[in-house]
């Protein structure tokens, strides 16, 4: 599984990178968490609103912080 | 997981219908509630200095507190129904001055934070919104929001919050307006016209209501988790100087007959930088030892508006004219609202 959390590296988008890494080693799977802050690729992603949680090249989240458990839903229903 | 998701919501919606009336109580008792503290609890002597001063700070804190959390509360359902992708469909293509009015009204509504700036500015770019009606959008977004609207009821009455937000629109609309008539788009990063956006789907999906509660509900404990600290040590500056500092101390500096007060007030604002939350109570207490209200509100606009590191962000994207221009015309706006505004009152 590959997931990215895209963000220019303000605050919230290193909250959102903690959250995910949790949430990847609390599901114990075999997942590698990606920070992006390259702006061209961010907006390549069709994202305008950081951070944003990227889950198999699909964005599932923007502008906001999920939380913890709401990572791992989404990571188990991708 | 889902099912446990949804239960949470549900509770969640509870104890928002419960917390209302509860709100509603609270809030019109708050000045007995506030002098039950003073005169019985504490036994304090009424209208000594130190008394009031205390009597200020334990009614204006949850007064403050209390408007902010209903009113985040229902700006984050509002903000549910708005996002920057939505908004810049609404204003591709639009006409100048049409769409720098729309800009600006969107700007107030659309969830915007501005470590998001760039990738927003770029997006707006690539979907073809005009320039200058993107700059309406990126003026009016962090200087009229529902915050600083709070602050200034709570803290000056509604007039003068109508009188900010007109003004600040205004301002946003006619920088953008004249952004655009200057046809600034040379000045524009050259990389910034051959970025490619990718499309999501994510707002296909619908959202149930339960959720836009819940995101009320964040809202709420994100920004009055973050900006509390600054309204408890505004209002004490505030109460403290309500009672020790003379009536007059700003008059010569920021009062209304010195003419040179508001461009010196710009000039000063534009390095600080600030949110709404943190200078509005300090505002207050330049009002009332005697700097006038133009002045004061434009200070205020020039710190909240014009910063430092905002242009060093848009550096990014942006050439020195059109950064020179865009800090320019913004503080020829907030110049004329300060002038006026000395002028009436």
């Amino acid at each position: 599984m590959d997931i990215k959390v895209l963000g220019p590296g303000c605050k919230k988008c290193g909250t959102l990178a903690e959250a995910a890494n949790k949430a990847v080693e609390e599901l114990a799977i075999d997942a590698k968490v990606e920070k992006i802050d390259d702006m061209v690729k961010i907006l390549s992603y069709g994202v305008m609103s950081t951070p944003a949680l990227v889950i198999n090249e699909k964005v599932v989240v923007s502008g906001k912080v999920p939380s913890v458990s709401e990572i791992k839903e989404l990571i188990q229903k991708a | 997981m889902i099912k446990s998701i949804q239960i949470t919501n549900r509770k969640q919606l509870l104890l928002v219908l419960l917390s209302l009336p509860i709100w509603y109580i609270l809030y019109v008792n708050l000045q007995n509630i506030s002098d039950f503290f003073i005169d019985t609890v504490f036994g304090m002597k009424a209208g000594t200095h130190l008394t009031e001063t205390i009597r200020f700070f334990i009614f204006e804190v949850p007064k403050v507190l209390l408007l902010l959390v209903l009113i985040i509360f229902g700006v984050g359902i509002v903000r549910s129904y708005f996002s920057p992708e939505k908004t810049r469909k609404a204003l591709a293509g639009k006409s100048t001055f049409l769409g720098n009015v729309m800009a600006a009204l969107l700007g107030v509504v659309t969830p915007f934070c501005s470590c998001s700036a760039i990738p927003l500015f770029l997006g707006f770019v690539e979907a073809g919104v005009p320039l200058g009606v993107t700059f309406s959008f990126l003026i009016a977004a962090p200087m009229v929001n529902e915050i600083a609207l709070i602050m200034l009821v709570g803290l000056f009455g509604w007039q003068t919050a109508i009188i900010y937000t007109l003004t600040g629109l205004l301002i946003a609309i006619f920088s953008g307006w004249l952004i655009g008539v200057l046809k600034l788009e040379k000045y524009v990063q050259d990389w910034v016209f051959e970025v490619k956006t990718g499309q999501t789907d994510q707002d296909a999906t619908k959202i149930p209501f339960s959720d836009r509660i819940k995101s009320g509900i964040d809202s709420v404990k994100e920004i009055v988790g973050k900006i509390w600290l600054y309204i408890v040590i505004g209002v004490a500056i505030g109460a403290g100087a309500h009672g020790y500092v003379p009536e007059d101390f700003m008059a010569s500096l920021m009062g209304k007959s010195a003419w040179y007060s508001v461009p010196l007030s710009i000039v000063i604002g534009i390095p600080m930088y600030s949110n709404a939350a943190g200078i509005i109570p300090i505002v207050s207490v330049l009002i009332e030892k005697g700097a006038s209200l133009g002045t004061a509100l434009a200070f205020m606009m020039s710190v909240i508006g014009l910063s430092l590191p905002e242009v060093i962000i848009l550096k990014k994207v942006l050439k020195m004219p059109l950064i020179l221009a865009f800090v320019g015309i913004v503080a020829a706006g907030i110049l004329c609202v300060g002038f006026i505004f000395n002028f009436i009152y």
